[in-house]
């Protein structure tokens, strides 16, 4: 454009009397250039920021579950309350069904220097407790009941309402009756608070427990061991299976019909909704061949099913990935077609084969659908020792929780999709790395 | 022998064969390797697979057909004033056979004959035993599972010997056939080859499975629900299942259901779409490479995150801030602080839907868009259009099939996605036109129908299956369309 008429640069009367460049309207084009520019800009920022709101939302209400409300004081095993009669020689059950709630209550009511005859007191003390000192408590007495009588230091889980007002995830300025915790009970937890007798440890009972409806004392334990279940049926099931029907499709499989009907349908099955596959595992799994429901071997078949399309198709990209130069050279050695693929072609393809399950899997523990309509919605207190025994998985706890009102079970919530996410940017991190290191360019 | 222990003894006999076999094949080329046909681990091979292969078989066989066949030994056993009751009735006693055979395997010798001398305690011994029984148990009973018993007992016995015996058989056949001509490896080939083509015949059982399943529960369900009040139904309203079942008629119309699924979906998609169209336009016409590099796999990223995380982000963030700004926004307009957005409402979930939408319209069409031949950018770029007008006039018509496609197959995602609506969209099955107000969908009353405790017999579970077949159908004639526009598109320019 510079050297458009040298003419006219000699002219002393300059651009502006020129009649003007004709407009053929740059500056509009140009313009619609920069908002398209920006649109597109813009639709990624969109995506980002939600991307981040919601990993946002998600710990910012998570975070605190992984701290737990906990309360140390001295709690004397009364013998007046454990066992007033002292017939525990002559029936042992007595100490099983003893009413330990009161023992702890009286030990705290002590501390915070509550009369015995204040009964609204009382009660207003028992709600800083959790439920679960029932068991706590009962547990200490029954292995060691020499301990009656005497006076010990034990640590219990405060309640769900005491835990989050102590997070400070109770608004205070709320009239009084119209939250969970009473302005005398905020007295009392500041007072412990500042004894050292009320403090937040890490909270592995997260971890380790099962279903409660208590929210304090709930825990992923029992969905993580279901999950871990069906992760191993789904590896063991889908990987060779998958694996074996690549290979036939992709080396071996003549072109005829047949084929091309597997094809499609191998295409067709992964886009097939999740809960079509949950629907199939009710009909054929529970129904028909009479396997348990809630077990977590249903569910690991379920989601094999479900993984194996996936698994098919990325197996397929890595062997096709695989030179033919490498498969002429070892047939003109004189190996046999199965010899080729067994021994040339599927160690190379075996990086891209893993990644592809990794990721599989990843998808398959977060699945829900399917889960919640084999059973395994279901309230599992206790670790499932086999996978065909009840169980529970990681998000469809997920989605159990989601549907408890209170404020503490938010958190367990986030905490537990926390817990979730970890898992699968572990699995997902572990397939980019395999994927790093060995991949081979050819 | 348990199952477990009789596959143990077959792979036990399977490795000592392929021990055997590539031994034998040693020895017979006497140190020349080369005189065999095959390399000596194939004939240990092939001795293993005929060792394992039809002993198995004959388990399954056995583990399949055995209760049936005792089952109706059993049955004909019954007195005969019990053989003319329905078949229903029989099942009934059926089971409690089941259930006395179970207790009566507990007994000692003693109580045994106890029992047998007085059957009118039974039920209070077996209780005793763990083994509840629902009523006293007829005399007849008692003999019939003590036959079941022996009968089971009988058949274990036989099985374990019947499958041992095969095993044997086949490694000593197999042992006896090797020799140096023989073809051992293209023998195996074989049976492998055979192996990978079952394994890829998984893909059409799941299909044919979850077709066959589906019609048949569907097909009951239509027994009593006439198909076209199903399908052209406008109310919804199941009912419970009442115990006696007969009384209680619901009503299953389709049609609210099939609303709310489409009005969320299309939400969803005037979300996903322009969103993730743009950003694919942007990753794959402007974006420098280290941008790209770094935000394509973080939009992917929205892909990974579990649907049920969107619906808990649904739940508590996004269905709340809309309620508390549709009441301020109201608040402004009126003066009144009511808020006119339902937490779970059409828009909550459409619109979160949507956002887990944006990364497969995206990645797509974004590999549509690349697989665009340069020579039609060059041209039109090269005539002095400027960029967007490229896009807009050239590379977008080009990839119009298959962005279509694209977004078909979008589509049947935003059809079929449960957990989000099952958090977020709510349960009332209405038919209306406002996003503000909660709707629900398909798969939101599949869930509804089948969990907590079910019962096979009742319309208001089976229902489920008539809507799943319903929802697969259209899922799946979307994606084959797809499927048939995308690979089109795709010769076009290969």
């Amino acid at each position: 454009m510079s050297q458009v008429s040298p003419m006219s640069s000699t002219s002393p009367i300059g651009i502006s009397a020129r009649p003007g460049r004709r407009d053929i309207g740059l500056g509009r084009r140009y313009a619609a250039e920069r908002r398209f520019r920006f649109y597109g800009m813009a639709a990624i920022g969109f995506g980002l920021l939600f991307l981040f709101l919601l990993l946002f939302s998600v710990v910012s209400k998570g975070y605190t579950a992984f701290q737990q409300s906990m309360i140390t004081i001295p709690v004397a095993f009364s013998e007046q309350v454990i066992d007033k009669d002292n017939e525990r020689a002559a029936n042992p059950q007595k100490l099983v069904s003893a009413n330990y709630p009161v023992v702890a209550r009286n030990a705290l009511a002590k501390v915070l220097g509550v009369d015995e005859k204040d009964r609204a007191g009382l009660k207003a003390v028992n709600g800083l407790i959790s439920d679960s000192v029932r068991t706590q408590l009962r547990d200490l007495v029954v292995a060691d009941p020499s301990i009656i009588g005497t006076t010990r230091d034990v640590t219990f889980l405060a309640s769900g309402d005491l835990d989050s007002a102590f997070k400070g995830q109770i608004n205070l300025d709320v009239p009084e009756k119209d939250r969970k915790i009473s302005d005398r009970q905020v007295g009392w937890m500041n007072q412990l608070a500042e004894s050292g007798a009320l403090s937040k440890h890490f909270n592995t009972g997260l971890f380790v427990n099962g279903a409660s409806s208590r929210p304090e004392a709930a825990g992923v334990g029992v969905a993580l061991v279901g999950s871990l279940y069906m992760m191993l049926i789904v590896l063991a099931l889908s990987l060779p299976i998958g694996v074996a029907a690549s290979i036939y499709l992709e080396e071996f499989a003549p072109k005829n019909r047949l084929t091309d009907l597997i094809e499609v349908n191998i295409n067709n099955l992964a886009a097939v909704p999740s809960i079509v596959y949950g629907l199939l595992g009710l009909a054929v799994f529970v129904n028909f061949a009479g396997f348990p429901r809630s077990a977590a071997l249903v569910g690991g078949l379920v989601l094999t099913l479900m993984t194996l399309p996936t698994i098919i198709i990325a197996t397929r990209a890595a062997l096709k990935a695989v030179p033919p130069s490498i498969r002429a050279a070892a047939l003109g050695l004189g190996a046999s077609k199965m010899q080729t693929v067994f021994h040339h072609v599927l160690p190379l393809a075996m990086p891209g084969i893993l990644t592809g399950t990794i990721i599989g899997l990843a998808h398959a523990l977060g699945e829900t659908a399917p889960l919640l309509l084999i059973g395994m919605v279901a309230f599992v207190a206790d670790v499932p020792a086999t996978p065909l025994d009840p169980a529970t998985a990681l998000p469809v706890q997920i989605y159990m929780w989601a549907n408890e009102a209170e404020r503490a079970f938010v958190e367990r919530t986030s905490g537990a999709i926390i817990v979730l996410l970890l898992f699968l940017i572990l699995m997902n991190v572990g397939a980019i790395l395999l994927r790093r290191r060995f991949e081979r360019r050819w | 022998m348990s199952v477990s222990l009789l596959l143990l003894v077959v792979a036990g006999i399977g490795v000592m064969g392929y021990l055997a076999g590539s031994w034998r094949a040693g020895a017979l080329a006497g140190g020349k390797a080369s005189s065999l046909h095959s390399r000596p681990g194939y004939y240990g091979a092939f001795v293993a697979v005929w060792s394992v292969l039809p002993a198995v078989l004959v388990l399954l066989v056995w583990i399949v057909a055995s209760p049936i066949y005792i089952g109706s030994t059993v049955r004909d056993g019954f007195p005969e004033e019990v053989k003319a009751e329905p078949q229903a009735t029989q099942n009934l006693d059926y089971n409690m056979i089941g259930a006395i055979s179970r207790g009566l395997s507990l007994l000692s010798a003693e109580e045994r004959t106890a029992l047998f001398a007085d059957g009118s305690a039974a039920r209070t011994v077996l209780a005793a035993k763990g083994v509840p029984l629902a009523a006293d148990p007829a005399p007849y009973m008692l003999t019939s599972a003590d036959t079941l018993n022996r009968m089971t007992v009988a058949s274990g016995l036989l099985r374990s010997a019947l499958v041992v015996l095969v095993a044997l058989a086949g490694a000593f056949f197999s042992y006896r056939m090797i020799a140096p001509k023989f073809r051992a490896r293209n023998r195996v080939e074989g049976v492998m080859l055979a192996g990978l083509l079952a394994a890829s015949s998984i893909a059409i059982l799941t299909t044919i499975g979850i077709v066959a399943s589906m019609l048949t529960e569907a097909i009951h369900f239509f027994n009593r629900v006439p198909a076209w009040e199903f399908f052209f139904g406008t109310v919804w309203d199941p009912r419970f299942a009442a115990a006696g079942a007969a009384a209680s008629a619901g009503q299953f119309g389709l049609v609210p259901l099939l609303a709310g699924t489409l009005y969320i979906g299309f939400v969803a998609m005037l979300v996903a779409v322009p969103v993730g169209l743009f950003a694919a336009v942007y990753m794959s016409e402007y974006a420098s490479r280290t941008l790209r590099s770094v935000a394509k796999p973080l939009l992917e990223v929205l892909a990974g995150i579990p649907t049920i995380v969107y619906g808990f982000f649904a739940m508590v963030t996004v269905g709340p801030f809309l309620r508390d700004i549709s009441a301020q926004l109201n608040g402004l307009a009126t003066g009144n602080y009511a808020s006119f957005i339902q937490a779970q409402s059409v828009l909550t979930a459409g619109f979160v839907m949507g956002i887990m939408l944006i990364p497969y319209v995206s990645s797509l069409s974004d590999d549509i868009i690349t697989a665009v031949p340069r020579a039609l950018r060059d041209g039109s770029l090269g005539l002095g259009a400027t960029r967007s007008e490229t896009i807009k006039r050239v590379i977008l018509p080009a990839a119009l099939p298959g962005i279509v496609g694209a977004l078909l197959m979008t589509a049947s995602r935003a059809i079929g996605e449960t957990m989000i609506v099952v958090l977020a969209a709510g349960v009332a099955a209405r038919m209306q036109l406002n996003p503000f107000e909660p709707m629900t969908t398909v798969t939101v009353k599949i869930v509804n129908q089948l969990t907590g405790d079910l019962e096979f017999t009742s319309p208001q579970t089976l229902v489920a299956f008539a809507l799943g077949i319903t929802l697969f159908v259209i899922t799946l004639c979307l994606n084959i369309y797809a499927l048939y526009i995308v690979r089109k598109y795709r010769e076009q320019y290969e």
